[in-house]
């Protein structure tokens, strides 16, 4: 009776269970894993391969040997510095923009913003990035050309205006929530004390939504960070400091997405670019916690 | 006196009508503006949609789509079948996870690993989940580039919103549900899979549809994974064989991934249309899902407004 019952118990309760608990701990040891490894190949460049942190944080001197033995430069800054700027040129561009939006769609008029900006914004977010790097290829590139009378569109330009146009979506509906999520006094308060409507929006709306704007801005911006094939398109993949917005440069996921495949295994080529993989995954990382120290100054602040 | 009081009143009220008149004259300026960023956004992305859409017919011939190296009907199939592949993988382990997190796992300190694991894995550039890949699915079982490492690499991109979905869909339940089947006698595995799964099918459906039109557009991911050449015979069925279509183990490109490639290695004349049709195509199938995951939505929250009232 007893053992029946357990058998019962087993079918009915603990397989279940059991099922569960490994898939859910599965995640976290997968995470832990992707971790480990990342640390452990790009750690190598340091320890293996004999190369300062600061030699390949600051240095510009890019030639390492793609040999067991070594003995290159492993200087990445002009694959920091080309991420650095794209993306910060792809903010500037996209913020006011993307604020623009999620203010009309919240606030201006919630109607169209409902039955026509939130359905577009979500078929925007979900056009996969090479088809934005092929249309930046096919469109902007030869735009650029023309304009600007450049040898090459491929440009930090170009780069920055598709990484925009990717992370306007993602912009533009995290601070829609946090917009829509103003308590409704303040807008009413402002009002009540006579102000128009942009003047609630600038001086009430915004100061209340900062938190979740920001929030939304470095969503925005660890898209951006660890885009690879959209960008790598257009960049032009020259590996020098741009001299201009029009000047072609290289970043950190377009030479991993280039590179890696003729990489011996083992080289250091091979480890330096799993450095790099390393650094994005700290990036990464850095972002998350940005955005749970947000949320905690967030709450502080309720 | 009252004529200066006046003259002062005068001067008073006309610097706060001035004031008044700047900030509504500002304000519809701002209004104007408003409009006018969120129309050319609409415009901007219809224009898009069109621009892709019409590349993509300007490049038809029946040569493009033929399941030949010139055409996209084979990587067409590489992609659904990986597609295919990655949710068989990811959506029990998704599912099974979400259930975890929101039925058995304590409070405290798995929680909260758990979801540090997820917002991890869901911050990943895809990139680095591509080169993790590599080095697990790849080098270290040193096979060569196939369709399955592709689909378990997809599938790490694809578990955190899956088990995310299914976990706002548990704690959106009502208690109610949950204590009466409990009552009832039933035990809690048994009242999750008879009672609360399948209450919350319709959004995990959702996350579902939304997991597989990422994982239609995923390219980095794949570039060292899946690989980027593809090699099949149509008339071969035997599964083993390098060159069947079935064959998990082969390598096989996907549409992502020939866009791409028409950029780095165009070595055909036609490699631009090849990848303007391939991107009407993603653009086509993404529209359908999202289009197919807002229907589903809507149709699920109309019947659960019938249900209550």
């Amino acid at each position: 009776m007893d053992t029946s019952r357990q058998q019962n118990m087993f079918r009915r309760e603990y397989l279940g269970k059991g099922i569960a608990t490994v898939c859910g701990l599965f995640l976290i040891v997968l995470t832990i894993a992707i971790g480990c490894f990342l640390l452990g190949k790009g750690s190598l460049t340091f320890t293996q391969f004999d190369h300062s942190i600061t030699e390949f944080l600051f240095s510009s001197q890019w030639k390492p040997s793609d040999t067991e033995a070594g003995g290159g430069q492993v200087g990445a800054l002009i694959f920091i510095v080309g991420s650095i700027l794209t993306c910060a040129l792809a903010l500037l561009i996209s913020v006011p923009f993307s604020l623009c939006t999620a203010i009309f769609m919240t606030k201006i008029s919630p109607q169209l913003g409902e039955k026509i900006i939130r359905p577009a914004v979500e078929i925007f977010v979900g056009i996969p990035s090479v088809v934005y790097g092929w249309v930046g290829l096919v469109v902007l590139v030869p735009l650029i050309k023309t304009v600007f009378h450049v040898q090459h569109g491929q440009s930090v330009l170009a780069a920055a205006i598709v990484l925009a146009v990717m992370i306007y979506p993602t912009i533009t509906s995290v601070s829609a929530d946090a917009i829509r999520s103003v308590n409704s006094k303040y807008i009413e308060g402002a009002y009540g004390l006579g102000s128009t409507r942009w003047q609630m929006i600038y001086k009430v709306l915004l100061p209340a939504a900062s938190t979740g704007i920001l929030t939304a801005i470095v969503l925005g911006l660890a898209r951006a960070f660890g885009e690879a094939l959209a960008v790598s398109m257009v960049i032009g993949k020259m590996r020098a400091f741009p001299d201009s917005l029009l000047a072609p440069t290289n970043n950190l996921t377009s030479a991993i997405a280039s590179d890696m495949g003729g990489a011996m295994d083992g080289g250091e080529f091979n480890a330096a670019l799993w450095s790099m993989a390393l650094l994005l995954f700290i990036i990464s990382l850095v972002f998350i916690l940005i955005i749970h120290a947000l949320s905690g100054r967030k709450g502080a602040a309720a | 006196m009252t004529v200066d009081m006046t003259n002062s009143d005068k001067q008073y009220l006309r610097g706060v009508d001035s004031g008044l008149r700047r900030a509504h004259l500002f304000d519809e300026i701002a209004t104007a503006a408003f409009y006018i960023v969120s129309g050319s956004f609409v415009l901007l992305l219809i224009a898009f949609t069109l621009y892709v859409v019409w590349g993509g017919v300007q490049a038809i011939s029946p040569e493009i789509f033929s399941f030949s190296e010139t055409g996209i009907g084979n990587q067409f199939f590489n992609t659904v079948y990986l597609v295919f592949l990655s949710l068989v993988i990811s959506v029990p382990i998704g599912i099974a996870a979400g259930i975890y997190m929101a039925e058995y796992a304590p409070e405290g300190r798995v929680t909260n690993s758990l979801r540090i694991a997820i917002e991890t894995l869901s911050s990943l550039p895809s990139i680095v989940v591509g080169l993790f890949g590599y080095l697990v699915f790849i080098i270290m079982v040193n096979t060569q580039w196939n369709l399955f490492s592709g689909a378990l690499a997809v599938s790490i991109l694809s578990l955190p919103l899956i088990t995310t979905t299914t976990y706002d869909a548990f704690k959106a339940l009502p208690l109610g549900w949950k204590h009466g089947s409990l009552a009832l006698g039933a035990t809690h595995w048994e009242t999750i899979w008879h009672v609360m799964l399948p209450a919350s099918v319709g959004p995990i459906m959702t996350g579902i549809i939304l997991a597989a039109g990422r994982g239609f557009g995923e390219a980095a991911a794949l570039l060292y994974t899946a690989g980027m050449s593809t090699d099949i015979n149509w008339s071969v069925w035997d599964i083993t064989s390098p060159v069947c279509p079935l064959n998990p183990f082969r390598p096989g490109e996907t549409l992502s991934l020939q866009v791409w490639a028409s950029r780095t290695e165009a070595t055909s004349a036609s490699a631009g249309d090849v990848a303007a049709a391939a991107s009407a195509v993603l653009m086509i199938m993404v529209l359908v899902f999202s289009i197919g995951a807002r229907l589903l939505s809507r149709h699920l929250a109309k019947k659960s407004e019938g249900e209550n009232a």
